[in-house]
């Protein structure tokens, strides 16, 4: 019933690849992740992929379908041609770990600084009140299955890595003004952190994240326009910039993070004190009074490095220590 | 020497107070709590943070807030779940869930989350089977979504909060993403530690800690059909088992009647219900409305008989019965099921769903839009003009490791092992009510949270790991890499799955059920020789070899205790026994693992409803589920009463 | 979080970690030079007819029906055809210097800030990106954060300007309803010059800084509902921003070309009344 046509898909790691070629087994309705899954089962068992869901609802799938960021669960193989050559690769912007997973930790260091919601002071769990039409914009942000295609589109930092010391990107851009337009954040200082912290200003709305969205968020029209004009609101407005400086109000101060603190149900935790960490413990002794086995046999002595897998001599250009010169 | 083989023994060790393993609902809520109790915490998970099963759930979550009907409250809610588990139920962990669950919600808001509102901006609340009042918090349908995107953000919060005050993001809670754990490792019964891997890497951890949580959700994957994802492998039953907990319930399966069948990349994918609820009909391949075959006696009354009056109903609901496609989850998936094995169905192996010749096209579009563009996206069907093909589809786990109550303790001879969410079992009886799940994950991953970290103040001695157990689990993993020849694990995974689904389905039998005993202890041998090819990064062969140990002893309990429990009940259904035994009400089948390695099935007694708890029901309703004896109990315990409390038979009046 | 920060080469300043090796630039088969490509030729070719337009200096006033083309209007040097200035003539006549001097500046400030235009000619003449997934045609880049491009934050005063001269078009369109004799005339110019003007409101307030000052800026619609039903008529034509764009171009040409073709001569209006 299938008939066998023709893939490229990326094979390697940090240390390289090529897109290799295989004839893949492809019957009626399959989706590219399909074609994955059934490498995996015949030909080449290790091919490294990501995938939960099979439904595009989790954003795991993520992968570079004939150079277009896609979901691969939700590609179906109808879309090509009978004769036309699939290549799948991993997505650019990211490190490569291997085959077709990247290691996308950079968007969730950039969502770790992207200040929390702030509950409002004095309204209790329950009392919360919100009219749909309040909550509306926002939720249609928090629709973001976090696939991070947007992330891996965006020119800049696709193309100029070393913008992402300094751009958020449109997936954190969506996150801040989904809080800004929170019906009941108490911060109001997320615009201002969108244009100082996030880099909303590298962004020259090209609309590349909307277009690859799965989810259909309108991220350019719906978040990042807006936030703009928030930030004109506070910035460009020269009005409004006279008043700042005559009246001082800088709202970028209000850092308001009291400690989350919760009630327990059975009270079965509330005498404990707070054990910060736990304090170091030396490797731990065998019985025969010798030394771990796995710290014996490192290729290091003295025990796994806290900074991973390193090779002595470390090579020069990782090297973060100068030797001080001497004056004389 | 490459770097893999050099990186053999090489364990990286962690110094935990309590680790969650799972990052799903239950997970999040167990290790925010945790954290707030002030103990340094860590969260594993097996695919990325933010992407565990709960991100699938769809309809909503289950809580008697009252805010769309304000009748509505935890005795109803009690009430509810009851009934639907079929009075299998820990009634303690039904009565702590209804009781809890809408300060739970509620709690989400102040994490940030944004459900569904009311006219007068409260949280708005939906109907759903099995629900006597409008009850699902919710957001559209992606109320998982919501739910685990909140509790994501919240930990993010917290480890600003830790951020601001030590300078380390990871200083109290951590999340350990894509780490796979493989064993637990005991101190004499005490928990010490948890051993895995990174599965990026192939590295192996240690994360030493006085106390687990485990909230690793469900079982399906060993099922041919299932709504479930790759992650779902039965790990947390296996671990549990392994250190020497038990599990109960495990005969109780969820199928949910209609997962989407062709094609075949979407097998197993949900048909919301309300397809059928809007006026779809289940036809089988000779285009008979076959459902009016499949009525049982008991629901002979509430159900139509012949197609026009069902028909009526959709527009004049109350002077016409309801269509039999709106039959109970589990009766629509046995029909379905029997026409199927009977040669009626697809060539797929469904049967037509069929809304396109029910409605125009636009109201169609309309009332549908998600399932309109489920197969419109994912399966190229235009339902407003062809038929959908469904069956029966695994979708959850009732069964699950079996807790205290009050703390989510694993029972069993271990200590500091706690469980969570659809992991843990016996909340929801024999059949779980949609949206009750996502309340269970947040109400007892929360206690859990709480009680683990209790749990290891009490301790003066932190247990220690002895090395001979990390270099045993070091050994297990690696085993299937040195067998680069041995079995190819996607084969094996076929196998069982095929096993499972076949023999231990929807519909069982004795003799398959035993027949599949004989051929899990076959594949058990298999597995012992499975091999991985390549090498340890990231590699998916690998983990499915791994995970196979543990599919393969769920669902050996899931076998043994289907064939023990002669009736039908819930997920359970025999067909040899088709009827509900009330004396096997009082039984609750408890797996442990022996020392040789093998299930083991025990009987034990189900705790027996407190008085004013039992006295929220009618006496005939009770007379259906409940033994003579017990009825004669029952009868003693006249006067014992809830203020306040209604029976259902008074609400019911009050609400005409 | 798939690494953990004990281990080497994590995150984003990771020295080890490294982007797939994929020697093609673009992996795209499908012809996604081809929209950039339009953009280019069509908003080239505007701008040079427009410039050309501009500096022609003639032909764009029918002083019978007083049709006067938007791209001289209002007309404000001494050179202005008796009876097409509205506002005076302040202006000397020097070649360099538009008749429309005052407004013509905000227009072009107006469409070159508009995001969409922005989002056009980045991506069509400045090729960054040329289209999604297909490399920068340049090395470095900052976007808008600094001089010159942190000015496109001044859209918002544009915006203003182009509302007065949205009003000054409506009334150049109104009082365009004459025939020869000075009574009330209606011919094939009027549906045009009306037609441009419809379209050029559309756009205007379809504007995204329109949607953000009309209600967008809000934190709670619930609180101020006739503002939220401006913001929602606004949010709808503005999801048609583009395509008002791209038409308003098409209106402003074809109004500013039958004026000309009248003024000189090339035919003449045909007339429903008067
Ligand atoms: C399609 C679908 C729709 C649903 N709709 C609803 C609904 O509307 N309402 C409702 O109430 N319920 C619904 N459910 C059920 C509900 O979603 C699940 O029961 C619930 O999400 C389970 O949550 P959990 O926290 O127990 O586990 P999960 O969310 O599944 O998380 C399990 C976690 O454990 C981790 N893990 C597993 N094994 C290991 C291991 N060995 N090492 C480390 N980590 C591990 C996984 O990576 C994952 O992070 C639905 C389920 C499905 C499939
Ligand atoms: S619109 Fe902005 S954020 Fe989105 S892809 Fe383009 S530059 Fe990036
Ligand atoms: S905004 Fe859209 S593209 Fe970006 S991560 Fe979320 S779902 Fe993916
Ligand atoms: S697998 Fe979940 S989005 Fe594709
Ligand atoms: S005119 Fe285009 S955005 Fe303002």
């Amino acid at each position: 019933m299938g008939t066998k046509r023709h893939f490229r898909v990326w094979r390697g790691d940090e240390s390289g690849g090529d897109i290799q070629d295989y004839d893949v087994e492809v019957n009626e309705g399959e989706v590219v992740l399909d074609i994955i899954h059934r490498l995996q089962a015949t030909q080449t068992p290790d091919l490294a992929c990501r995938w939960n869901c099979k439904a595009g609802k989790c954003g795991s799938c993520s992968v570079e379908i004939n150079g277009k960021p896609r979901l691969g669960c939700m590609t179906r193989m109808s879309t090509f041609e009978e004769d036309e050559t699939v290549t799948i690769t991993p997505l650019r912007t990211f490190p490569v770990i291997r085959d077709l997973v990247t290691d996308v930790s950079f968007n969730y260091e950039k969502a770790r600084e992207t200040p929390a919601f702030a509950p409002p002071a004095g309204v209790a769990p329950g009392q919360y009140r919100m009219q749909q039409i309040d909550v509306e914009r926002s939720q249609e942000f928090r629709k973001c299955i976090e696939c991070f295609l947007c992330q891996n589109t965006c020119h800049v930092v696709r193309d100029h890595e070393e913008n992402k010391e300094a751009f958020s990107g449109p997936r954190y851009f969506i996150r801040a003004a989904e809080l800004d337009m929170h019906p009941l954040d108490a911060r109001d200082d997320r615009k201002q952190y969108a244009q100082a912290s996030q880099g909303l200003g590298y962004c020259n709305i090209t609309k590349c994240c909307t277009e690859v969205c799965p989810e259909h968020i309108k991220i350019t029209d719906n978040a990042i326009i807006p936030m703009k004009e928030r930030v004109v609101d506070r910035r460009y407005d020269p009005l409004v910039w006279l008043g700042r400086k005559i009246f001082r109000r800088d709202e970028l101060e209000s850092e308001s993070m009291a400690p989350s603190v919760s009630t327990g149900v059975t009270g079965a935790g509330d005498a404990t004190p707070f054990s910060s960490a736990r304090l170091a413990e030396p490797p731990p002794v065998r019985d025969d009074g010798k030394m771990d086995v796995t710290e014996v046999t490192l290729p290091v002595q003295g025990g796994p490095s806290p900074f991973g897998d390193q090779e002595f001599p470390l090579p020069l250009d990782q090297i973060s220590y100068h030797k001080p010169e001497s004056r004389d | 020497m490459t770097s893999e083989q050099r990186n053999t023994a090489r364990v990286e060790r962690h110094l935990y107070d309590v680790v969650v393993i799972g990052a799903g609902g239950a997970g999040l809520r167990a290790a925010i709590e945790a954290r707030l109790a002030g103990k340094r915490t860590a969260i594993i998970s097996k695919s990325l943070f933010g992407k565990a099963h709960t991100v699938m759930a769809e309809g909503g979550a289950a809580a008697a807030m009252g805010n769309v009907n304000s009748r509505d409250n935890w005795m109803v809610h009690f009430r509810d779940t009851m009934r639907g588990g079929k009075f299998l139920n820990n009634f303690r962990m039904a009565e702590l869930h209804a009781k809890e669950a809408p300060e739970r919600i509620w709690e989400l808001e102040t994490y940030g989350a944004l459900f569904d509102r009311t006219k007068d901006g409260k949280i708005s609340q939906r109907n759903f089977g099995g629900h006597e009042y409008p009850r699902l918090a919710h957001v559209g349908d992606r109320t998982g979504l919501e739910l685990i995107r909140t509790l994501q953000q919240k930990i993010v919060s917290l480890q600003q909060e830790d951020f601001a005050e030590t300078g380390n993001y990871d200083s109290r809670i951590r999340v350990f993403s894509e780490t796979t754990i493989t064993e637990l490792l005991l101190d004499g019964d005490r928990v010490a530690g948890a051993f895995g891997y990174y599965r990026e890497s192939g590295e192996f951890l240690l994360l030493e800690a006085p106390a687990v949580i485990l909230a690793t959700g469900g079982v399906g994957r060993s099922y041919k059909v299932t709504s479930n994802s790759w992650e779902y492998t039965g790990d947390g039953h296996a671990l549990a088992l392994r250190a020497g907990a038990t599990l109960i319930n495990m005969e109780f399966l969820q199928f949910h009647p209609t997962g989407m069948v062709w094609p075949p990349s979407v097998k197993g994918i949900l048909v919301t219900e309300s397809v059928r609820g809007d006026g779809g009909v289940l036809r089988n391949s000779e285009g008979k409305r076959f459902m009016f075959d499949y009525v049982p006696d008991v629901f002979r009354k509430q159900y139509a008989d012949t197609e026009e009056e069902a028909d009526r109903w959709y527009n004049d609901p109350d002077n016409n019965r309801r269509p039999p496609e709106l039959l109970p989850r589990d009766e629509v998936a046995r029909a379905i099921n029997s026409e199927v094995k009977a040669g009626r169905g697809t060539k797929a192996g469904g049967v037509l769903l069929d809304v396109s010749t029910r409605m125009p096209a636009e109201q169609i579009t309309k009332r549908l839009p998600s399932m309109y563009h489920q197969f419109k996206e994912l399966a190229d069907v235009d339902i407003t003009k062809e038929a959908m093909e469904v069956g029966p589809t695994c979708h959850y786990v009732m069964g699950g490791v079996e807790v205290e109550p009050d703390s989510a303790a694993a029972m069993g001879t271990v200590l500091g092992l706690f469980a969570a969410g659809e992991v843990s079992g016996g909340m929801h009886g024999s059949n779980r009510l949609g949206g009750n799940s996502l309340s269970d994950l947040l109400v007892f991953g929360k206690r859990a949270g709480e009680h683990a970290a209790a749990y290891t103040e009490t301790l003066d001695k932190k247990p220690k790991v002895s090395t001979k157990d990390v270099e045993a689990a070091v050994t297990t993993a690696l085993a299937p890499l040195q067998r680069q020849s041995g079995e190819n694990p996607y084969g094996l995974q076929q196998d069982l799955q095929a096993v499972m689904g076949d023999l231990v389905g929807i519909i069982r039998r004795e003799g398959e059920l035993a027949d599949a005993l004989k051929r899990l202890q076959e594949l058990k041998l298999r597995v012992a020789n499975v091999g991985a090819t390549g090498g340890r990064r990231y590699n998916p062969g690998w983990h499915l070899a791994l995970d196979l140990r543990n599919m393969l002893i769920v669902s050996e309990c899931t076998a043994k205790a289907a064939l023990e429990r002669e009736e039908s009940r819930g997920g359970h259904t025999r067909e040899d026994f088709p009827q509900m035994n009330p004396q096997w009400r009082l039984v609750n089948l408890v797996c442990s693992l022996g020392e040789d390695g093998d299930v083991h099935l025990e009987r034990k007694p189900l705790p027996r409803m407190r008085d004013e708890l039992i006295r929220l029901f009618d006496r005939t309703e009770l007379s259906k589920y409940l033994t003579e004896d017990e009825m004669g109990q029952f009868d003693q315990a006249e006067g014992v009463h809830i203020p306040g409390a209604r029976t259902d038979a008074q609400s019911k009046t009050e609400a005409k | 979080m798939t690494t953990t920060a004990t281990r080497p080469g994590v995150g984003p300043s990771g020295p080890q970690r490294s982007r797939a090796a994929i020697t093609a630039k673009t992996l795209r088969t499908d012809r996604w030079w081809l929209a950039p490509l339009i953009t280019f030729i069509g908003l080239g070719a505007w701008v040079t007819y427009a410039t050309v337009r501009v500096f022609m200096h003639k032909w764009y006033f029918v002083e019978e029906f007083h049709y006067l083309t938007p791209f001289y209007s209002p007309c404000l040097t001494d050179r202005c055809v008796e009876g097409s200035s509205l506002f005076g003539t302040p202006l000397p006549s020097f070649w360099l210097i538009p008749e429309a001097s005052f407004t013509l500046p905000f227009l072009l400030l107006f469409r070159l800030t508009c995001y969409y235009y922005r989002k056009a000619y980045y991506r069509a003449f400045w090729l960054s990106p040329p289209a999604c997934a297909v490399p920068d045609g340049h090395e470095k880049y900052s976007g808008e954060t600094r001089f010159p491009l942190i000015f496109q934050n001044a859209h918002r005063y544009a915006f203003y300007a182009a509302m007065i001269i949205s009003l000054i078009n409506t009334w150049d369109a109104i009082i365009a309803f004459r025939s020869g004799d000075g009574g009330f005339g209606f011919g094939l110019g009027n549906v045009i010059l009306v037609g441009n003007v419809v379209m050029l409101w559309a756009y205007t307030l379809s504007c995204h800084s329109c949607r953000h000052i009309t209600g967008g800026r809000l934190k709670h619609f619930s609180k101020h509902p006739v503002r939220y039903r401006v913001w929602t008529f606004v949010s709808k034509l503005n999801v048609r921003h583009m395509q008002l764009a791209w038409i308003t171009l098409g209106t402003l040409a074809l109004t500013d070309f039958y004026v000309m073709a009248l003024s000189a001569g090339w035919f003449s209006d045909l007339r429903f009344i008067g």
